[in-house]
């Protein structure tokens, strides 16, 4: 089923404007986007972060959903207890309605702090979607390194310079790493594409136990892009095989897109300011590598879908 | 521009906010450099800006798109470069002052 644009308008609003996050940032529009996909009560949990601390400045919040917010490493943890206390009063008759659970966190709080309680949670199988919106680095606290960063980036914590052509290492496969729970649903989606996004995420919603889903969100600060272009970079980084659409469903490895013709990596590497250095004719080699890595990748990834 | 702090008594425990989406009170416009200008003979009502709106800025009523909330609008153009007709324009903010 596809989702129209017109019979979205009459969804209510359930992240309002007055929200502090930068011009441009893509967290809030999947945010928004998300909460639209389902008909379903929602009850939202927060892992800290860029979307956190600039939703809710007290006395503030743009939440229009219950929330809560409790530390930086345990969202799914804190999501995991609301269920189980909804699990218990539904089951003593005293809530009748269906109501459905989402943690955010940003890549800080789902790759690196917070992945032993997503891991756990995962595992105990709650009713819930743990949601990643990826903007590869600890943007809240000054473009530091994650386990999201991606290769040759330059981050406050591993610049470039003389020596550094900044982050060395590749960044985690966290869809892969979900889908290693055997969990009922997990996919990537991106910005550029909202249809394939909304179905994954009304998908993830409404299925019966522990989904999760991992979503690219452009930073303007930190990806150093013009406010105007989260969306274009996030078709860049689609064309590129950057960033792969994919979702397992109940095991199923399905492929939701393959670009036409795979764009060279350097269309995505020119046009930010996080990778300026790369540029150089030094580090030629490093985007040679980095393609290497993302062609081998994507290989694999092909061979997983088409069993 | 200063509002009143409440004293602690008057806090909810643990610092609940029981006012949902009251953020709508805290306006954003005030950020913006660049202000959209609609041309409404080129649009189709697509909703593209309304649905990419980081801050759900673009005013809809009865299915018709009619402007921006300037309140609240930050002036990042997502809704100029979505736009499939290229009828939103933007411009810089001074020249809107008086």
């Amino acid at each position: 089923m596809a989702f129209i644009l017109k019979e979205l308008l009459d969804k209510p609003e359930k992240l309002t404007s007055g929200h502090r996050l930068c011009p441009g940032c893509g967290a809030p529009i999947l945010a928004k986007w998300i909460m639209m996909a389902t008909d379903f009560p929602l009850v939202v949990a927060n892992a800290t972060g860029c979307l956190e601390v600039s939703t809710t400045i007290y006395p503030y919040t743009a939440w229009n959903t219950p929330w809560i917010h409790n530390a930086f490493e345990n969202a799914a943890a804190t999501i995991a207890g609301v269920e189980s206390a909804y699990k218990s009063l539904s089951r003593q008759g005293k809530i009748k309605k269906k109501v459905k659970f989402i943690a955010f966190g940003g890549d800080g709080g789902t790759y690196d702090i917070g992945i032993q309680a997503l891991s756990g949670a995962l595992e105990r199988g709650h009713d819930m979607v743990y949601i990643c919106y990826d903007n590869e680095g600890y943007m809240n606290t000054g473009a530091q390194r994650s386990g999201a960063t991606p290769k040759g980036a330059s981050t406050t914590t591993e610049p470039a310079g003389k020596v550094s052509y900044g982050k060395k290492m590749r960044h985690k496969d966290l869809t892969a790493i979900a889908a290693a729970h055997h969990i009922p649903y997990a996919a990537q989606a991106a910005l550029s594409n909202w249809q394939d996004l909304m179905k994954k995420a009304k998908k993830a919603i409404e299925v019966d136990g522990p989904a999760f889903l991992n979503i690219l969100s452009p930073c303007v600060r930190f990806w150093r892009i013009p406010d105007d272009q989260t969306i274009e970079i996030s078709k860049l980084a689609v064309e590129t095989n950057f960033w792969p659409l994919f979702e397992i469903d109940n095991g199923k490895w399905i492929l939701n897109y393959k670009p036409r013709e795979r764009k060279p990596i350097m269309d995505w590497i020119k046009v930010q300011g996080r990778y300026k250095h790369l540029l150089q004719e030094k580090n030629k080699p490093v985007i040679e590598e980095i393609q290497k890595e993302i062609d081998e990748y994507f290989h694999w990834l092909e061979k997983r879908c088409s069993d | 521009m200063k509002s009143k702090l409440k004293g602690y008594k008057e806090i909810p425990i643990g610092g609940l906010i029981l006012d949902a989406g009251n953020a709508k009170t805290y306006k954003t416009g005030g950020w913006r450099s660049k202000r959209p200008i609609l041309d409404k003979s080129n649009c189709i009502n697509c909703y593209f800006c309304w649905f990419y709106c980081p801050d759900n800025s673009v005013d809809v009523k009865d299915k018709d798109v009619k402007g921006f909330k300037l309140d609240y609008c930050k002036g990042c153009g997502i809704c100029a470069v979505v736009c499939p007709k290229k009828c939103i324009k933007m411009e810089d903010e001074d020249k809107f002052e008086e």
